[in-house]
């Protein structure tokens, strides 16, 4: 019982402000699909076309298939989970719940039955007459879940459901969400600007900027293999070198930089300026220069964060860098103040474009 | 509009459209086109309505400078229409309430909001808002109890030896009329100024007192500038309710107290000359849009803060 | 100094409190006096007699059925065009909303006069226009309602708008999501908010209705309501009579106002009862 969403070409406008720019995405039937960008990038906007509220000003959506232009929301096989919620204050629990049940015209006792083996089913049993005021933030959570779950939904739409939450919560309905997703089989469109959450939650995730998508792929391709500079820094932190591409083979490049010649690996530039990333953890600390990719830095702090310690320096240019050594004593951290050198693996540093936006 | 139609669909915007448009449609501008369009028509017996004598003219409205009286004010003799002196009166009273009633509304409402003790305010609100319910006609007619040359108050003044003899208060000018309107309009006053002193950070009368400022100054500086628009909508409210009454000054008013709705009662169901009470109706309604403007602009407050 | 300036306040409250609520103490022991003027002095000792009286006095029986006929109409009348009116401005916005609402707004400030001669005139001209005796377009207290909804409406309108500016309208894109009809989400979302305003509107409807003379002076006719008959016998010679039903008004009022009150406290209590359950829950949740 679920259904797969395609976007084709899909724009939407507000006047001359254009919030989705040709989003073109493909989510498969059953996945947990995550749309992530920072605030303002048009995640909820995708959302409220998918859902029915508001209607493409270009292109074409299609829930299973069919091209779903033109039906309304309530005629739409989807679920809408409100970035606030929307419970009816006024209703009990389990007339929540069954709300959508009871405009369908389903007798009571039915509803009622349907509400509290939804309530079982979001680990909340006991709180069918409860009114929403009596629940905590989690507790409203579930039931939100459970009142979208009710109408059997082929597509459950989640608008950042957890932002409101406490974040020791926040992690626990994370594994939540996920196992009552794997339950149901229901597809799943998150959208949250909490990169964390993505990357754990998610099948895939689309990572958006200023209304266009720039990279779909699974957590670990977004993460390893960001197509562009936007990605790599909105999912995770860089070491960012600015410079210039000299010889480009086989997937490989050397870079000149004011620190000297790196070599790493070359994204789709295009054409386009390219800066080489590469991630706090990929790099090494050693004495002594390493054979290539390596910068004279001096250390400037030490900052110790529990599973690992990152170390930061200042290179003789004056750029701040930052290695992250796992705390696991395999390491030896240097002092602060002390002469080292900073290398990483060509095959682990990316020389990348910056955003793919227009203008 | 969309918007509407998005909310509530097709069928219930036009249903709403429609008790809307019946309301101010039907309810609201005709009557007040069709009472400004009578009040330029002579009155005539219903056979010649529609005749040749049926013409446009302002001779209703001319009527207001009928009929001079003399009258002398700061020792200047002067005559002056019986209407137009009416009508003055009406405004110059009204003010005088307005005034009277922000006066006694002002110190209770700083009261409600800043000194009371929160957990007593929904009784004394409570207890504030019983004389409002009890109709209009009932207030002022308990003042008529109260003020009548045998009744309580001279009682209870001779009684106190405050007075030597009873006093004739119903036969006072418009001593009574003034009475009766503060007693029923001041609460109109009242609450606009309770809520807008009520929105004022307490935090910011304890800096002033802080800063070694006298309690005079706290009001002038900052209690009274914040309450403004308070105070514009209560006096907006307070004068279009004195200057429209008509219950009151009938009830309270003495032999020399006409009150300007009055005379449009005697045009209307005495002279049974719709038409003239047409105009002296529209003279009125001239007059209270005057004044409400005058007072957003002084105030520079809009319409929409004057409805609380 | 401070403690003197305080104590001057309570006192003053007090005294306006004296000025607000002595005159109807007034009215309602003029009730009980055994004389024939409603006063107070002299006391002429004790009696029920007046209420008696009251019962017998068709004419102010029939008024009083009046009053509470028209102020009936006007409160459902006022209620249905107050809510769509305030449901309609709040959905709006632009240069319409202003013109829309400036319009229902100004309809308080009219002059009760201008109102009551305005509608007399228009719908009385316009059985004569037609040259029907439909009762609709004579002189009566159906005029009175048609005038007291004229600005009466507006009021509601004020009162149901400030409940929907707590209104959240993601509950009905929700219902709507879980496909709910338009009339649906109307009915068992959007009003169930609005009732407490509603019942508010009806209430302030209601009684400005029966308070209401100049509308209804101009428009009613032959017909009296309570007010309009009120007035008449002041001028020309009242018994207390009036004060006998002015009393038990006073009194329906106050037990209504207490009524309110109580119900007010207990939900107060009930929703301090509920926020508290989800605190324990929210903390419950994080151990
Ligand atoms: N109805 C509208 N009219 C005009 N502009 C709008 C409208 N709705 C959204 N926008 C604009 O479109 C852009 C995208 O909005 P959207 O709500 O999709 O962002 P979002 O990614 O969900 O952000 P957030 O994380 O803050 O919820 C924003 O710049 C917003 O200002
Ligand atoms: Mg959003």
């Amino acid at each position: 019982m679920s259904a797969g969403i395609d976007l084709e070409n899909v724009c939407c406008d507000f006047g001359t402000f254009r919030a989705v720019d040709n989003a073109n995405v493909s989510i498969r039937p059953g996945e947990f699909f995550s749309f992530l960008g920072p605030s303002g990038c048009g995640k909820t906007t995708i959302l409220r076309m998918v859902s029915g509220f508001i209607e493409p000003t270009q292109g074409v959506i299609r829930i299973g298939g069919e091209d779903v232009r033109g039906k309304r929301p309530n005629q739409r096989p989807t679920a809408l989970i409100f970035q606030n919620l929307a419970l009816f204050p006024l209703m009990p629990i389990w007339e929540n719940i069954s709300f959508g049940l009871e405009v369908r015209g389903v007798d009571k006792a039915t509803r009622r039955k349907k509400a509290e083996d939804l309530l079982q089913l979001v680990d909340l049993p006991g709180a069918a007459d409860k009114m929403v005021s009596q629940l905590s933030g989690g507790q409203k959570q579930r039931v939100a879940i459970a009142r979208a779950l009710a109408v059997e939904p082929q597509v459950m739409l989640l608008d950042e459901p957890l932002s409101a939450l406490d974040l020791k919560l926040r992690q626990h309905m994370r594994a939540e969400l996920r196992a009552i997703q794997q339950r149901t089989g229901v597809t799943f469109i998150y959208i949250t600007h909490d990169q964390g959450e993505a990357l754990a939650m998610s099948d895939r995730v689309g990572v958006m900027s200023q209304g266009s998508i720039q990279q779909i792929a699974d957590p670990r391709e977004i993460y390893n293999n960001p197509v562009n500079g936007f990605v790599a820094s909105f999912v995770g932190e860089n070491n960012v070198f600015q410079g210039e591409v000299q010889h480009a083979a086989a997937g490989m490049a050397s870079f000149t930089t004011p620190h000297g010649q790196f070599r790493a690996r070359l994204g789709d530039l295009s054409g386009k300026i390219g800066k080489l990333y590469v991630r706090p953890e990929h790099t090494i600390i050693t004495a002594t220069p390493a054979a290539e990719n390596s910068v004279p830095v001096t250390v400037s702090d030490i900052s110790f964060e529990g599973s690992f310690i990152a170390v930061h320096a200042t290179s003789d240019t004056g750029a701040h860098l930052t290695s992250e050594l796992r705390n696991d004593g395999s390491a030896t951290v240097p002092e602060k103040g002390v002469r080292v050198h900073m290398s990483f693996d060509p095959a682990r540093a990316a020389i990348l474009p910056d955003a793919n936006v227009r203008g | 509009m969309q918007d509407l139609i998005r909310r509530y669909g097709p069928g219930l915007t036009l249903l709403m459209g429609l008790l809307v448009a019946f309301w101010l449609v039907m309810l609201v501008i005709v009557p007040n086109i069709t009472l400004f369009e009578q009040s330029f028509r002579p009155y005539l017996p219903v056979v010649e309505v529609g005749g040749p004598k049926d013409t446009y003219s302002l001779n209703n409205y001319l009527k207001v400078f009928d009929g001079n009286v003399d009258r002398s004010f700061l020792g200047f003799e002067f005559s002056i229409p019986v209407h137009v002196l009416t009508f003055w009166l009406t405004i110059f009273y009204s003010m005088v309430v307005t005034f009277l009633c922000f006066l006694l509304a002002y110190p209770l409402a700083y009261y409600m909001a800043k000194i009371v003790n929160p957990r007593s305010l929904p009784t004394l609100i409570l207890m504030l808002f019983i004389p409002l319910w009890v109709s209009e006609v009932l207030r002022a007619f308990a003042w008529w109890i109260i003020l009548a040359f045998k009744g309580p108050l001279n009682a209870l003044l001779l009684g106190l030896g405050l007075i030597e003899d009873p006093i004739r208060w119903t036969n006072m000018g418009y001593t009574g009329v003034v009475i009766g309107l503060i007693y029923t309009y001041v609460l109109f006053m009242l609450f606009p100024i309770y809520n807008a002193i009520q929105s004022l950070d307490t935090n910011q009368i304890e800096a002033a007192e802080d800063l070694g400022a006298p309690w005079w100054k706290i009001h002038w500086r900052i209690v009274l500038p914040h309450s403004k628009p308070g105070i514009a909508s209560g006096s907006v409210m307070v004068f279009m309710l004195s200057a429209g009454s008509l219950l009151v000054p009938s009830i309270l008013g003495s032999t020399t107290s006409q009150w300007f709705t009055q005379t449009i009662d005697q045009w209307f169901k005495d002279a049974l000359d719709w038409n003239t009470a047409s105009a002296y109706a529209f003279l009125l309604l001239l007059l209270c849009t005057v004044f409400v403007t005058i007072a957003m602009r002084l105030f520079r407050v809009k319409l929409s803060d004057i409805a609380k | 100094m401070h403690k003197f300036r305080q104590n001057l306040a309570h006192l003053y409250m007090l005294l306006f409190l004296v000025f607000l609520l002595a005159p109807l103490v007034v009215m309602s022991g003029a009730a009980f006096n055994d004389s024939k003027l409603p006063s107070v002095v002299p006391w002429r000792g004790f009696t029920t007699m007046w209420f008696s009286e009251m019962i017998r006095d068709e004419r102010m029986m029939l008024a009083f059925a009046n009053t509470l006929w028209v102020a009936a109409a006007v409160a459902l009348l006022a209620v249905v065009v107050g809510t769509a009116a305030a449901i309609m401005v709040n959905s709006i916005s632009g240069r319409l909303r202003t013109i829309l609402y400036g319009m229902m707004i100004s309809t308080i400030l009219i002059p009760g006069v201008v109102i009551g001669i305005s509608t007399m005139i228009l719908w009385t001209k316009m059985g004569n226009a037609m040259g029907t005796e439909f009762f609709l377009f004579n002189p009566g207290l159906h005029l009175s309602v048609l005038g007291q909804v004229s600005y009466i409406a507006a009021m509601v309108m004020l009162l149901v708008l400030a409940r929907l500016q707590s209104f959240d309208s993601g509950l009905e894109e929700a219902a709507l999501d879980l496909g709910a009809s338009h009339a649906q989400v109307m009915r068992r979302i959007l009003l169930p908010h609005l009732y407490p305003a509603i019942a508010a509107g009806a209430a302030v409807a209601f009684f400005q209705s029966i308070e209401n003379f100049n509308v209804t002076q101009f428009t009613r006719g032959g017909s009296d309501t309570l007010t309009v008959y009120v007035f008449s016998k002041v001028r020309s010679g009242i018994t207390p009579t009036i004060n006998a039903l002015a009393f038990l008004l006073i009194c329906v009022t106050l037990v209504l106002a207490v009524l309110y009150e109580i119900n007010r406290r207990r939900r107060a209590r009930i929703e301090a009862a509920r926020e508290a359950e989800a605190r324990r829950a929210e903390e419950a949740a994080l151990l």
